[in-house]
């Protein structure tokens, strides 16, 4: 029952990651375009902590949480930088 | 300068070496889930981690934040975790089964009585969280919010439900 | 009782992908940057975090080998998702708002994007004469 549960969150998940694609060439803005990286990579942490359930292994998580401190501090910089136009002042 | 050093001295052994020891503890902890393990040698090396740390960066921290009451700080977090529940499946209601010109998305500006620097950050973050609201400036001399929210009917409503709901909760808090 | 949690472990994945899949469907569908930022915010938060909580239920009750991991993501998701939120705000206002389109601050500096931070022993002047 678990792998029905685990198939119909990768197809759910799956189609998000493309509308975080389509929104993210398609973004009129910067804004529009950051938004929707940092989805995507929430979204992947959600995949790879499925897969990680999947195979019933753990040592796939601290790529997530490498993935969850990356994906924040680019997100933060990238604001930074639209905002400053700088990152380390 | 002087005065600098005049302080640092009056300092006692304790706010010298361990300025932070909530911090001290949370970074230990931290650092035994992210080994995902218990042994000695991990806790030995989250307390030296736990220790230098704060040390090193006590220049950011000039004042630690003084908590009134953990009890209530308790009972927040849980009515905030509550509500990011709420919030996400109203919110999910919203985007699924509303039109676009249903909604009334709006820019209004709470008011804050809260002065203390981390009380207005968790208030932010609360806000942001919570239903149909993000918190997206601070005004420059941190008197007010400024708030979006994705469907305001009535905006005198909302501003007092956050004022009453999280801010009078937070004012108790932090002193 | 493995049944009950299985039902439960699944119930948790079904919700997680679904708050997933519509926090993405918002980020399509709504058609103001404002209105889109709520959608990843929140919804996409809580589906990653109900993935996170089955996920340690699973590895807890069905594998038996408990696993602190996802706690860790978890807080770190909902401790940054505000602060991002609030980054991606402030760039939005910082491109492409005029501050005359917001309303007041109701005090006499303006937004913080917009307005420099008043100086700092005057702020200190202030909260003494409070």
């Amino acid at each position: 029952m678990i792998f029905y549960a685990l198939v119909f969150a990768f197809a759910a998940i799956g189609a998000g990651l493309m509308c975080n694609l389509w929104r993210l060439l398609q973004g009129p803005s910067i804004a529009d375009r950051i938004l929707a990286l940092d989805t995507m990579v929430i979204n992947s942490i959600a995949l790879i902590i499925l897969y990680g359930v999947l195979q019933g292994r753990t040592v796939l998580f601290e790529a997530a949480i490498l993935f969850a401190m990356v994906g924040f501090i680019s997100t933060v910089a990238y604001c930074k930088f639209v905002l400053r136009g700088d990152i380390i002042e | 300068m002087t005065e600098a050093r005049a302080v640092r001295e009056t300092r006692s052994f304790r706010q010298r070496w361990l300025p932070h020891p909530l911090l001290t503890l949370i970074l230990t902890g931290f650092w035994l889930l992210l080994l995902n393990d218990f042994s000695m040698g991990g806790l030995v090396v989250g307390l030296i981690l736990g220790t230098l740390i704060p040390l090193y960066t006590t220049n950011f921290w000039p004042s630690p934040p003084r908590v009134e009451s953990y009890p209530k700080a308790a009972a927040y977090f849980f009515l905030v975790m509550w509500d990011i529940v709420v919030a996400n499946v109203q919110v999910a209601y919203w985007i699924l089964f509303w039109k676009n010109d249903q909604l009334k998305p709006k820019f209004f500006t709470v008011p804050l009585d809260i002065r203390v620097p981390e009380g207005i950050a968790t208030l932010a973050g609360t806000i942001t969280m919570t239903p149909g609201t993000v918190s997206s400036d601070l005004a420059a001399d941190g008197r007010s919010l400024l708030v979006h929210g994705l469907h305001v009917p009535d905006e005198a409503e909302t501003i007092a439900n956050i004022k009453s709901r999280y801010e009078a909760r937070l004012l108790e808090i932090f002193a | 009782m493995t049944f009950f949690a299985e039902i439960l472990i699944s119930l948790l994945i079904v919700a997680g992908g679904f708050f997933a899949f519509v926090g993405s469907f918002g980020l399509i569908k709504l058609p103001e940057i404002m209105q889109r930022l709520h959608a990843p915010t929140k919804a996409t938060t809580l589906g990653v975090g109900s993935v996170l909580v089955a996920s340690m239920l699973y590895f807890l009750i069905i594998e038996g080998s408990p696993s602190i991991h996802e706690l860790v993501i978890t807080l770190f998701l909902f401790l940054t998702a505000p602060i991002t939120a609030n980054f991606v705000a402030k760039a939005h206002l910082h491109e492409d708002q005029h501050p005359e389109a917001l309303p007041p601050t109701g005090g006499e500096h303006g937004w913080a994007t917009f307005d420099a931070p008043p100086d700092q022993r005057v702020a200190g002047q202030e909260r003494g004469a409070d």
